[in-house]
């Protein structure tokens, strides 16, 4: 079972170089290339998959307006979940998402309806930069582990929500509503702001220095830091980039809704769901390892699959029971070679020495 | 729950002390992890005196473990979990779940004596639990990710079995455990609560309750002393599942069936017990502690209600003191991991006076000798 991983256990204390850092973002990104195309593979798996299930059924599943309606699906999900991969590389994790899109799309279709759509999208990105400083400031300075902090923070803006909003609230105008519906050819434009958004995270995570440091910083914090890296700052700045997305996430959904909604974040589950996308995209929860580019193979798997199953008609809740076997079962097939070494093999082969 | 006021003295006389311990340390030190909460505990449940001085009449305070009883159960077993360095996100599933084949049970045999459904569901808990302990040692897919994936699979199994909306009736046998009491003015659910507590800290004092802090604590180190990581995390997972099946039990029992009974129930046992200054990530803190966050979480949403908050803030006081809390605790945390790590690695932020010593830190467990 337990066949011996070439992986190196690092076990003892990191000799105070400052490449070290470099280093070994450098072999991340080596590693990295592995698990993403393995997602990318098992999306395309399931796309055949897919394909001959509901061509059994005597469906039709590679239809032009079927592959943009699963391009469609990617798109929420796609921004919350290339945020939460920011957040989770550099060793942190947010669970305010969900709520924090509730909160844009209401403060977007609010303002909207009453300021123009300049001020509607500034102030959804000011919240969302706002809550995320919030957030990484609580991380970092109050060292409040990532998982309450973010859930805290998950429950103050509810309250907020639930205290001002009992149902949906504004409009948004037709011209922002293109957004969500309109179409180069046959591409949705939302899918570029998905393409946009992700190239500007991989460009961030991959070719700035912030980047290095976000992976240095998930990698080992401690030594992240002997190395020179602010690492404090660079969560921060993970949690800024992340509500950013989120607050683009938002925007999105308020053009496709046509207006704000309590439940629009909440509803799909989107803290959890964005996490089990970034996992299933190969990225370590732990931090430091993995990237963009899985993660958005990552939701296309989820959405081809949702696709799937509305094509199908399965039952609404029978879906989740798949989704579930599905997130385990992928994470446990490719994830594994991957796992950190913090799991050793010591605890199968010679664990009972 | 009254000892804090002396412990800090006590605290820094055992701080020199190696840790052999007699009863008396080990007590203190236990402590010692979770002062914070303790603190926290006392402040509320004077506000409660302070704002309603019917509280401790014994049927009102009794009425108040009862309500906390679910969720310090539910913090126990997530302690198990926690403390061994994984998470259960799936026990608000199971408490859900549990409830709807309670009534599913009853719908097709009405005549089962409610210890046989109780026990089923126990077993079927422990089973959750088995199966999900298993995918993450064995398969070794992040807890995270395994419990999540079994709470999608529980909810939507529930709702799929039920159609969408759970219905039928709890006998009242069964509902007994939840609303009932024994010898007419105590509550079953506080027998259930003091049962399960005891259960919890007799497990955390014997040899498997040190093998799973080790294990959390590192389980390499664990693993090359001898400790069979993957059985310990297993068994904690299962103990958690039977935990969140019992909890179930006493959730039916107050408020019947429900498609919402478990909403919400992981995060808050989480949060409980991360109250309780136990570390995720595993090794250190105890469980006493983290049932006492529990009884804190519970204190302060009744401690909300009589205040009148309106419902809707609510959350949002709950989300700032459980930040304030937690980040008071990781202010003496992270200044005693700053002194133990090599010097340089960051300004002391905060030093808030007379804070206790670094005594519960190492904990128990955590260096095998």
């Amino acid at each position: 079972m337990t066949t011996v991983e070439s992986a190196p256990a690092p076990s003892g204390p990191p000799p105070k170089q400052t490449s070290l850092s470099m280093k070994k973002a450098l072999r991340s990104v080596r590693r990295s290339v592995d698990p993403v195309v393995g997602v990318w593979l098992a999306a395309l798996a399931v796309t055949v998959l897919g394909w001959i299930v509901v061509t059994a059924q005597g469906g039709s599943f590679l239809t032009t307006a079927n592959a943009v309606a699963i391009l469609q699906n990617c798109v929420a999900l796609g921004l919350v979940a290339v945020g939460q991969s920011a957040v989770i590389l550099t060793g942190s994790l947010d669970l305010s998402v969900a709520y924090l899109i509730s909160l844009g799309t209401l403060v977007a279709a609010e303002t909207m309806a009453s300021g123009g759509v300049v001020t509607a999208v500034i102030a959804v990105l000011a919240l969302s930069v706002a809550v995320g400083l919030a957030n990484g400031l609580i991380v970092t300075g109050l060292k409040v582990n990532a998982f309450i902090a973010t859930l805290g923070m998950a429950f103050i803006l509810r309250g907020w929500i639930e205290d001002n909003y009992t149902g949906p609230a504004g409009e948004v105008p037709v011209s922002f509503q293109r957004l969500g519906y309109d179409r180069i050819g046959p591409v949705p434009v939302s899918v570029f702001l998905l393409i946009a958004v992700a190239a500007v995270m991989w460009l961030i995570t991959r070719r700035t220095r912030l980047g290095h440091h976000m992976y240095a910083t998930g990698g080992d914090e401690h030594a992240a830091r002997l190395s020179g890296v602010r690492t404090g700052r660079t969560v921060v700045i993970a949690h800024v980039l992340c509500s950013l997305c989120v607050g683009a996430a938002a925007l999105f959904l308020a053009a496709r809704l046509g207006a704000g909604a309590p439940w629009a974040g909440t509803e799909a589950r989107y803290d959890l769901e964005s996490i089990a996308a970034v996992v299933l995209g190969g990225t370590a929860l732990a931090g430091g390892r993995g990237g963009v580019a899985g993660t958005l193979g990552g939701v296309f798997v989820l959405a081809v699959l949702d696709s799937v199953f509305n094509q199908l008609s399965v039952d609404p809740f029978f879906k989740n029971v798949v989704r579930g076997v599905v997130i385990i079962a992928a994470v446990a097939i490719y994830a594994r070679p991957r796992r950190t070494p913090k799991a050793p093999k010591a605890l199968k082969g010679g664990g009972s020495a | 729950m009254s000892a804090p006021t002396e412990t800090p003295d006590t605290a820094k006389s055992a701080a020199g002390k190696a840790p052999t311990a007699a009863t008396g340390t080990r007590i203190v030190r236990a402590l010692g992890t979770g002062i914070p909460v303790y603190l926290l505990l006392a402040v509320l449940l004077l506000a409660l005196l302070i704002t309603d001085p019917g509280f401790y009449e014994p049927d009102s305070f009794l009425s108040f473990v009862k309500r906390a009883a679910p969720l310090v159960i539910l913090a126990a077993g997530q302690y198990l979990v926690i403390v061994c360095g994984e998470f259960d996100l799936s026990v608000g599933a199971i408490v859900t779940a549990g409830v709807v084949v309670a009534a599913e049970l009853y719908g097709s045999f009405p005549d089962a004596h409610w210890l046989v459904v109780t026990a089923i569901l126990l077993v079927a808990g422990g089973l959750a639990g088995l199966i999900s302990g298993l995918i993450t040692t064995v398969l070794r897919v992040p807890s995270f990710i395994t419990t999540l994936g079994m709470m999608l699979i529980l909810e939507g199994a529930a709702f799929f079995w039920t159609g969408g909306s759970p219905q039928g009736v709890l006998p009242t046998a069964f509902r007994q455990l939840g609303r009932g009491t024994a010898f007419g003015w105590l509550p079953w659910a506080v027998v259930a609560c003091l049962v399960a507590g005891t259960a919890a800290v007799l497990v955390m004092r014997s040899d498997f309750g040190r093998t799973l802090v080790a294990t959390g604590d590192s389980d390499r180190a664990a693993a090359l002393a001898g400790v069979r990581v993957i059985r310990v995390r297993t068994v904690a997972f299962i103990l958690s599942g039977a935990a969140a099946a019992l909890a179930a039990v006493l959730v039916g029992g107050f408020s019947g069936v429900s498609a919402q009974a478990g909403r919400g129930y992981e995060f808050e046992a989480i949060t409980a017990v991360v109250l309780g200054g136990v570390v995720l990530g595993g090794g250190r803190g105890s469980v006493v502690a983290a049932m006492a966050g529990a009884f804190s979480l519970q204190a302060l949403f009744t401690l909300l209600n009589l205040q009148g908050v309106s419902g809707a803030l609510e959350s949002t006081v709950q989300g700032v003191i459980v930040i304030a809390a937690v980040g008071l605790g990781a202010a003496d945390w992270s200044r005693l991991r700053h002194r133990r790590t090599p010097p340089g690695s960051g300004p002391p932020d905060r030093t808030p006076p007379g804070t206790t010593h670094p005594t519960g830190t190492h904990n128990s467990g955590g260096t095998p000798s």
